[in-house]
């Protein structure tokens, strides 16, 4: 260092070296998103409370809470949860499901790839919602065309992530399976589908969150139960305490999908570091 | 069982990098091939295994394999190819699990490879949790439990630190002496090729092309760090691949 050489003769200057390592790795912080939602929470209740916040702009969270409750109490709850729950199942079951063989399918096969990513390509940016009449004129006004909302909406993430996940199974692993013998179906079953795994579940936290915002859309087609069909009452009389109630239970059912799938991740990615 | 390659020729993109390679590998010898960084010797052994064709000649297998062996041509690879979400056992069932080999039958094989390479211990052992050297000692025992008739060993120690391929070196001796294999064994240590070798084939750089094959009359028993006719050979072999490892140095890659 220059100024080090300048320095008057007779004392060597002595520094400590600065540390200039550490940050970019988040690490897990137990309790602080909950710490967040409660801080929102209650700065948005002080608000409504002491007017800051109009009564138009948003609701008084316990206002939220008691509807929730009293949603709870007289078991309407249920009564919207169960219809929206299959809708959600159902529709999600069909389309991830074919949304992994045919992703798996574009990762293995060069014509299903030529052919099918452009497809999936057009059909991904369609908004579903825009579709609805025709699934009505496809499907009827009842369940299925529900469903099959749903099921297209969680289908294109899935083929898109699942293949992306297939690409990325390690060659040198599948190069090992032909060198021992292994028969083609083998290969897919012990090394890709296994390899692609961890790909193909981050991505069905995409798929799922998609797959409840179009739970509202699907709602929107003649339900008389629902969630969606809850929330969309309650907007259209702009009533707020029972809208957010509903938009609560929504961000619950995502907050639910998505641990769950963190659950499965952790058993199933064990192998993982 | 012997293999024989009559000769080799293979190109990448128009570049040549194989030419006229005839080589034959005896039952119960090892052969390590030996030349400069992108010379073409790992593409030989993947042509060697059948992993790729080569643009003409061929690799003939002359004989039949020994009974029971239920993957003749056995590859160990240099970056070792465990499935990671198989235990240490796990990853050697696969290999068997397609021959029809479970249960009781898979459980004996097992145990026997696993002794033999010393990893008795670590059979439900992850990969994740083992070390370098421990992961290609597993990747040895797999290849054993499928009797192989020739291995065919790609760089095994090189993504080894330096005590660790010495220990495996030792190790792969050991195998050899207690029940000789055929292998053909490509690396660019040429400590490791005197050790190991029964002959030795030099290639020169790009493209690839037999130099010379060096025949090391000493039995692999005998063969210890610093033995003179050993030193001897490596020096040899030495001043036949410096020339070629320096110009190889100075070529572009991928032009």
């Amino acid at each position: 260092m220059s100024d080090a050489t300048l320095a008057p003769s007779g004392q060597i200057p002595t520094r400590k070296v600065p540390f200039r390592g550490g940050g970019f790795r988040p690490v897990a912080k137990r309790g602080i998103g909950f710490v967040v939602f409660v801080v929102l929470l209650l700065v948005i209740e002080w608000g409504t409370r002491a007017g800051w916040i109009g009564n138009l702009t948003l609701p008084r969270p316990s206002d939220v809470g008691q509807t929730l409750w009293g949603l709870a109490e007289s078991g309407q709850l249920w009564v919207h949860m169960q219809p929206s729950l299959t809708r959600l199942v159902v529709g999600s079951l069909l389309g991830v499901s074919l949304g992994v063989a045919v992703g798996v399918l574009i990762g293995l096969f060069s014509y299903a790839r030529a052919g099918l990513v452009p497809l999936v390509a057009a059909l991904f940016p369609i908004p579903k919602i825009a579709l609805l009449p025709l699934f009505v004129i496809w499907f009827g006004i009842d369940e299925a065309s529900k469903y099959a909302l749903i099921a297209l909406g969680t289908f294109t993430p899935t083929v898109v992530s699942t293949y992306g996940a297939v690409d990325n199974v390690d060659r040198t692993l599948i190069r090992m399976g032909q060198s021992f013998g292994l028969s083609w179906w083998s290969i897919v079953r012990k090394i890709v589908v296994p390899g692609a795994l961890p790909g193909i579940l981050s991505g069905l936290r995409v798929s799922l969150a998609i797959g409840i915002i179009l739970l509202v859309a699907a709602e929107m087609l003649g339900a008389e139960y629902g969630i969606g069909a809850y929330i969309l009452q309650a907007g259209s009389l702009y009533d707020l305490e029972k809208l957010f109630a509903g938009v609560v239970i929504l961000s619950a059912l995502g907050v639910l999908t998505s641990s769950g799938i963190g659950l499965i991740e952790k058993r199933l990615l064990r192998w993982r570091a | 069982m012997k293999l024989s390659l009559e000769q080799i020729t293979h190109h990448y993109a128009g570049m040549p990098v194989l030419q006229d390679i005839s080589l034959s590998i005896p039952a119960g010898e090892i052969l390590c091939i030996i030349g400069p960084s992108g010379c073409g010797k790992s593409t030989l052994l993947r042509l060697i295994g059948g992993l790729e064709r080569p643009d003409s000649g061929e690799v003939l297998q002359v004989g039949e394999p020994p009974e029971g062996c239920l993957n003749p041509l056995t590859y160990v690879f240099q970056d070792f190819a465990l499935l990671p979400w198989r235990s240490v056992g796990g990853n050697i069932s696969l290999v068997l699990e397609d021959h029809g080999i479970r249960g009781r039958e898979a459980d004996e094989i097992i145990e026997d490879v696993l002794a033999r390479t010393k990893l008795s211990d670590f059979r439900k052992a992850l990969p994740r949790q083992l070390s370098g050297g421990m992961k290609q000692r597993v990747a040895i025992a797999r290849a054993l439990a499928v009797k192989p008739a020739v291995m065919l060993l790609d760089e095994p120690l090189s993504a080894l630190d330096a005590q660790t391929r010495e220990l495996l070196m030792d190790d792969l001796l050991a195998l050899w002496t207690r029940q000789p294999f055929s292998g053909v064994y490509v690396t660019h240590n040429l400590a490791e090729a005197v050790r190991l070798g029964h002959r030795i084939a030099v290639l020169s750089r790009r493209p690839g092309k037999v130099r010379e094959i060096i025949e090391i009359d000493l039995p692999l028993e005998e063969r210890h760090h610093g033995h003179a006719r050993l030193d001897e050979v490596q020096a040899h072999l030495w001043s036949l691949m410096k020339q070629e490892a320096m110009a190889a140095d100075q070529e572009l890659l991928d032009v």
